[in-house]
């Protein structure tokens, strides 16, 4: 091969990099292990960390993931398969994630879906921006975002949109939900869009009808974020008040991806037929072949950075293709009723979690609201030393809000998914009996 | 035979799955929806049938040899993927006490480490989920840099005229102005136009090197010179690091922030478009400023470091903590690879894209910089067969895949007509390459002896060319009952 290229070593081939540039190798990063010897470490640093029982949610569920869903997103094919660009060679992706639009325009309720941003928080900030763009009826650059909205989608929009200075404006809590109260303080602000999480952070479900009208009164657009897992139960955005939200986006994990420490997940964003010229991300499309034949190719690529570069929707490239891939085969599995069954089944055993919890001195539920699979418990103590003794006892309690919501006092937020048996929330009870002195 | 969409199968009543019953919802009807979403009614035989016929649609870096420049669609072992996928690590809820997750922020923290060493960088964040993300994680952190120095009239983001659409499209969403500067005729930037452009408004410029013209940007030094001279940092995108692993490095060069592709120089999958990773690295200055959540290490034990530890943090970009799983798989690669098998890396990648130049060279194609050297990936132009017979790129890259090779990429960079960028990658064989060489030729022969023939292809694919026109008119994105009929 060298003397093809007519050199005598392959060094010769890097002399254009000028010599006061050169490194000295990658010592540092030390020899080189066997395969065998790699899967022992890693074995070793996984069963170290154990799987305790998960009472937390927060953004990220704990669901069954059937056997078939990632044996076959894993094979090589859709693996290590790179973005369809030569769509001849890529109709499986393509029909894969043309699937992958359909259930996700259906479960939504709204007309368009990409093909998947990074996960639900940027997916929001995505939002944002594309209502901002979008808003022929002001040129405003505020979005009205609950405070029962995700604090991390909140915080991840912030850094997002602060390059564009776009203004997130706080509409406050009141009782675990949104204060529908405190939207006569902002009627005289313009906003390019009013954000409306249901289930919110705090597992309570929002006044979405009048929520969703107030802001199309004022002109603004409506981003609704929804669980999808919530949506086989929950009037989906493209329903809520008079003529439904106008982009929808979420966190697509509950959909058959597992915890996995945060990664990868994907975000979904779906919309209206209006403004789907606005909308970020791949989005794939049926069409014909030469012959008169269906297939499927990337379209309306002319709001993407590979063709309109500084004058795209979005910078992103790169999505969750193989996430949302897995996503499409559970989704598939489940059908409406399975996925109908799993949230029932979540908003019962959360519920079942919560009676055995607040049946102990010390524990309560911080409001009356109803609420899907996550409920806010008021502590008599604070949560920190609670959720390290049930760590200990190798249970994850939930999670503790005072960092995010100090004016809840000592609160956790709990879940518990269709995967706790009534054991295991008996488990859970127990050891917080412990942990309040009472007997369980 | 054409695969039905999932919504065809006729299986009324069906389910994949069916589980368990816990009990019945109490939620109030007013919050409950009445229609039930369409969903498809499969058994799990035909779920598992579908998904894997799709499958067999597609070309794969596993099935076929996959040369699409600026992608390194490199070899996914096996092995990553298995690790990766170990039961604690995929139970691990990501707020979960850091008692129960010692073990996998210590790959992190080590993870963060060996980027480190490779990029010559002083520190390294892993939440970007993307190289486009980790892209804006360093505009942001210019900006950032900026302002924290009052600062504020640096606004402008330089970017030559044959980077990536992700640059000048990144630098937008950070709220700057791009000014794009041209490449001279030998691949390099052009100077004189970087002296014109730089000054008080410069916030910093964005580089790949080697560059997408597969060459190596041998006035990087000069470069780095200018620029901060005036002012303005440097921006390494990183999609290209395959070719210089161990070789030479970001740091030496002169930049100040990188962001690394794991999805391609550390072969974790492409997966049909995406999860990516774009870990970034930074120096000393704009240490203050990386993204959160990162791992560090206090005595024995590991931590993360949030907004807490860092208050002026360009603040966090995912959820959690990025994609997790990806990194795990770039760590196992990383650990087998070991130091001298990551310079390996480099030399073959380089080895195999020469090799590859040279035999098309030799039989007759147009190389775009014929007098350089290629990195990992080169050009070559097709303008002339084109002018000649009317066989232009796209035509080439259709009649590849009925040779059974996927198409490098195409009509990019911008600036050289009729361009095919050529990436092999270290893991292919040299019988691989040859292979590619004889169907290139035979295209080639084909367009002077029937130009037709050649623009009918693809002949073999599950579809022949796709009307985009018409998909674009007509967007039919959403599968209804009897639409397309």
């Amino acid at each position: 091969m060298l003397a093809g290229i007519g050199v005598d070593n392959i060094a010769d081939l890097f002399d254009e990099i000028p010599s006061n540039l050169r490194a000295e190798g990658l010592d540092a990063i030390g020899p080189a292990l066997s395969e065998a010897e790699i899967a022992r470490l890693m074995q070793t640093r996984a069963r170290a960390d154990g799987e305790p029982l998960c009472f937390i949610g927060a953004g990220a569920y704990d669901h069954y993931v059937p056997a078939a869903v990632w044996d076959i997103a894993t094979r090589g094919e859709f693996y290590s398969a790179y973005t369809p660009y030569q769509a001849e060679a890529s109709q499986g992706t393509l029909q894969v994630i043309y699937e992958f639009q359909t259930m996700l325009t259906s479960l939504t309720g709204l007309d368009v879906a990409n093909a998947s941003l990074y996960d639900g928080a940027t997916a929001f900030a995505e939002a944002c921006l594309m209502a901002v763009r979008a808003n022929r009826n002001n040129k405003s650059r505020r979005i009205l975002v609950p405070r029962a909205m995700s604090p991390v989608y909140r915080s991840v929009a912030r850094a997002i949109l602060a390059g564009q200075k776009i203004e997130l404006v706080e509409l406050p809590l009141q009782d675990g939900c949104s204060d529908s109260a405190a939207l006569g303080a902002v009627a005289d602000t313009e906003f390019a869009a009013v954000a409306i999480q249901n289930p919110s952070f705090l597992g309570t479900l929002e006044q979405v009808d009048v929520l969703t009208d107030w802001a199309h009164a004022q002109g603004a657009l409506v981003i609704g974020v929804a669980n999808p897992m919530a949506l086989a139960l929950l009037k989906p955005p493209g329903q809520w008040g008079a003529d439904g939200a106008d982009i929808a986006c979420g966190e697509g994990q509950p959909l058959g991806i597992p915890l996995s420490s945060g990664g990868p997940y994907y975000g979904y964003m779906v919309c209206r037929q209006a403004i789907v010229r606005q909308m970020p991300g791949r989005i794939v499309g049926r069409t014909v072949d030469l012959e008169g034949n269906p297939g499927f190719t990337l379209t309306l690529q002319a709001r993407e950075q590979h063709i309109r570069r500084s004058r795209a929707t979005s910078n992103i490239c790169t999505n969750q293709g193989l996430v949302a891939t897995a996503s499409t085969i559970y989704m598939s599995l489940m059908g409406a009723a399975g996925l109908r069954r799993v949230a029932s089944d979540c908003n019962a055993n959360t519920r079942a979690l919560v009676d055995a919890l607040c049946a102990l001195p010390g524990i309560s539920r911080a409001f009356p609201a109803p609420f899907f699979h996550e409920a806010v418990l008021q502590l008599d103590r604070p949560a920190a030393g609670v959720l390290a003794a049930l760590s200990a006892q190798g249970i994850l309690g939930g999670y503790d809000l005072a960092a995010d919501y100090p004016e809840l006092g000592n609160a956790i937020l709990v879940c518990a998914t269709e995967t706790k048996s009534a054991a295991d929330i008996v488990s859970y009870a127990t050891a917080a009996a412990g942990i309040f002195g009472v007997a369980a | 035979m054409k695969e039905p969409i999932i919504f065809e199968y006729d299986s009324v009543g069906r389910q994949g799955f069916t589980p368990e019953a816990a009990g019945e919802t109490d939620i109030p009807a007013e919050w409950l929806r009445t229609d039930v979403p369409l969903m498809p009614k499969t058994s799990e035989l035909e779920v598992v049938r579908h998904f894997t016929r799709l499958s067999q649609q597609n070309f794969s870096i596993d099935t076929q040899f996959y040369p699409l420049g600026s992608c390194t669609m490199k070899y996914n072992p096996r092995v990553c993927n298995r690790l990766a996928m170990l039961p604690q690590f995929l139970s691990r809820h990501p707020l979960g006490d850091v008692a129960h997750g010692q073990g996998f922020l210590q790959t992190m923290f080590e993870l963060q480490e060996m980027l480190q060493i490779v990029t010559g960088m002083q520190a390294v964040s892993l939440t970007p989920m993307a190289g486009a993300q980790g892209e804006f994680a360093g505009v942001a952190m210019i900006r950032a840099y900026h302002d924290a120095r009052g600062d504020h009239g640096r606004t402008q983001i330089i970017v030559p005229d044959a980077a990536h659409g992700t640059n000048p499209a990144t630098a937008t969403m950070c709220g700057c102005d791009v000014v794009e500067i041209p490449t001279a005729r030998n691949g390099d930037i052009d100077l004189e136009r970087l002296r014109a452009v730089v000054g008080p408004q410069t916030a910093g410029i964005m580089l790949t090197n080697p560059s997408t013209l597969g060459v190596f940007e041998r006035q990087i030094g000069e470069i780095a010179g200018i620029v901060h001279a005036a002012g303005g940092l440097l921006y390494y995108d990183g999609a290209n690091l395959n070719a210089i692993l161990g070789k030479t490095m970001p740091g030496l060069m002169g930049f100040d922030v990188v962001h690394m592709n794991l999805h391609k120089t550390f072969s974790t999958p492409h997966g049909g478009g995406g999860p990516g990773s774009g870990a970034v690295g930074v120096n000393e200055r704009l240490k203050p400023f990386l993204p959160v959540p990162f791992v560090v290490k206090e005595g024995d034990r590991y931590a993360w470091a949030a907004e807490d530890e860092c208050p002026q943090t360009i603040g966090r970009l995912s959820a959690f903590m990025g994609n997790a799983g990806v990194l795990l798989r770039a760590y196992v690669y990383m650990r087998m690879l070991g130091a001298k098998g990551m310079v390996r890396v480099a030399d073959f990648a380089v080895l195999n894209a020469n090799y590859l130049m040279a035999r098309l060279r030799d039989a007759g194609f147009d190389l775009a910089y014929p007098e350089r050297r290629a990195s990992h990936e080169f050009i070559i132009s097709l303008k002339q067969i084109e002018r000649e017979t009317g066989v232009n790129a796209m035509d080439f890259a259709k009649a590849l895949l009925d040779y059974g090779f996927h198409a490098p990429t195409t009509y990019f960079p911008l600036l050289v007509p009729e361009c095919l960028l050529i990436e092999p990658t270290e893991t292919e064989s040299r019988h691989a390459l040859d292979g590619f060489v004889a169907a290139m030729t035979a295209i080639r022969d084909m367009a002077y002896a029937d130009a037709d023939q050649v623009k009918q292809a693809p002949l073999t694919m599950t579809v022949r060319r796709l009307d985009d026109v018409r998909a674009a008119k007509q967007p039919d994105l959403v599968w209804r009952s009897g639409n397309l009929a």
